[in-house]
């Protein structure tokens, strides 16, 4: 039947969009880079400092990594469901129904986390002349390069998130329709 | 006496929410809009205007397309075909404005707080105004993110035939 090949859609997405929110999660929380710099000179002798950047010096990345690992959990979540449909029949219909309901929220979340990462991202990339803000990317460049990596892996992960969600509504419409010949 | 049917109460109750979503997401872009504040610190010039942070700028911009979005579909008749691209389109529009919010919020945070490691000095200091105009509009802004995520649900559910709660 032509039907048949459609059911693997939905899960091989999920389990690419999990990856691709866990990696970016991962990617993220492993990103910190210790680098050794010359900040003042006194007389002759320069006073070396060691700075590190770590993601958790900023409350975006720290957004980010929190919204990704939930995505990842999720997208756990909501393969179990579809693989173990038929032992918890009855309660399935109800548990089928939560999968979108969370599949938006979460969408959300990730939007949030992106947007959030990709904006600090800029700021430290470029700076902010007006606020007196300097850039820190061309000190950090593996610290940014990591970070832009993992902000690319979560807006994949979010793309495929909002696909799976569309086909996941669509799918409820043949399930659960509304009963409208009935007056209230 | 004209009874309420089923059907014009979710009307009612949709263009209800819509006009809220309207108003908020409105009122949060013309407050960044108008967000401007000049200061004059120990002979140091501050100037904080809302174009000079990206973030703010796309915040605006998001803000607009909700509410001009918003402002389209009210006028958008009962029982179209089109219902169901609204349905879509709310999604879309729901993650357009939450990640607004979200990036106008996090380059907020750094303006207010202050990145002590990276070297970036708090600026509300100096333009204590600005910063509460700003601070203004993103609570309108998350004010118009509630509602619309209260809205995708009850769309879905009424233009897509599925019942969801």
């Amino acid at each position: 039947m032509a039907k048949k090949p459609k059911v693997w859609v939905v899960p091989v997405l999920r389990v690419v969009a999990f990856f691709a929110t866990v990696a970016a999660a991962i990617v993220m929380a492993l990103n910190k880079q210790t680098k050794t710099m010359v900040v003042a000179t006194i007389g002759s002798t320069p006073i070396k400092a060691t700075l590190t950047a770590k993601f958790q010096h900023t409350p975006a990345f720290v957004f980010f990594v929190i919204a990704n690992a939930i995505a990842g959990v999720h997208n756990l979540f909501a393969l179990a469901v579809e693989f173990f449909r038929k032992k918890f029949n009855f309660k399935g219909l109800r548990l089928l129904i939560i999968v979108p309901i969370l599949d938006m929220m979460i969408v959300a979340l990730v939007s949030a986390g992106v947007s959030s990462a990709a904006f600090m991202g800029e700021l430290g990339r470029n700076g902010n002349s007006h606020a007196r803000w300097n850039k820190i990317c061309d000190k950090f460049d593996t610290f940014c390069d990591h970070g832009s990596g993992a902000i690319i892996a979560s807006l994949v992960g979010l793309l495929l998130l909002m696909i799976i969600n569309v086909i996941s509504i669509l799918n409820l419409r043949k399930l659960n329709p509304i009963d409208r010949s009935v007056v209230p | 006496m004209k009874l309420m049917t089923m059907a014009r109460t979710k009307r009612v109750f949709t263009l209800l929410l819509r006009v809220l979503a309207l108003g908020a997401t409105f009122a949060a872009a013309v407050v960044m809009a108008t967000s401007h504040e000049k200061a004059n610190m120990f002979g140091v010039r501050f100037e904080a205007k809302f174009s000079h942070t990206p973030a703010f700028k796309y915040f605006l911009i998001a803000n607009v397309v909700g509410s001009v979005y918003s402002f389209l579909v009210l006028f958008l008749p009962a029982e179209n075909l089109l219902w169901r691209l609204v349905s879509a389109l709310d999604v879309v529009m729901t993650l357009v404005l939450t990640s607004g919010v979200s990036a106008a919020l996090a380059i907020a945070y750094v303006g207010k707080k202050g990145n002590s490691h990276a070297g970036w000095l708090p600026i509300c200091g100096p333009v204590e105004n600005y910063c509460h105009h700003v601070g203004g509009a993103l609570a309108s802004g998350f004010i118009g993110v509630l509602i619309y995520m209260i809205l995708l649900l009850y769309s879905i559910q009424t233009n897509l035939k599925t019942q969801l709660v």
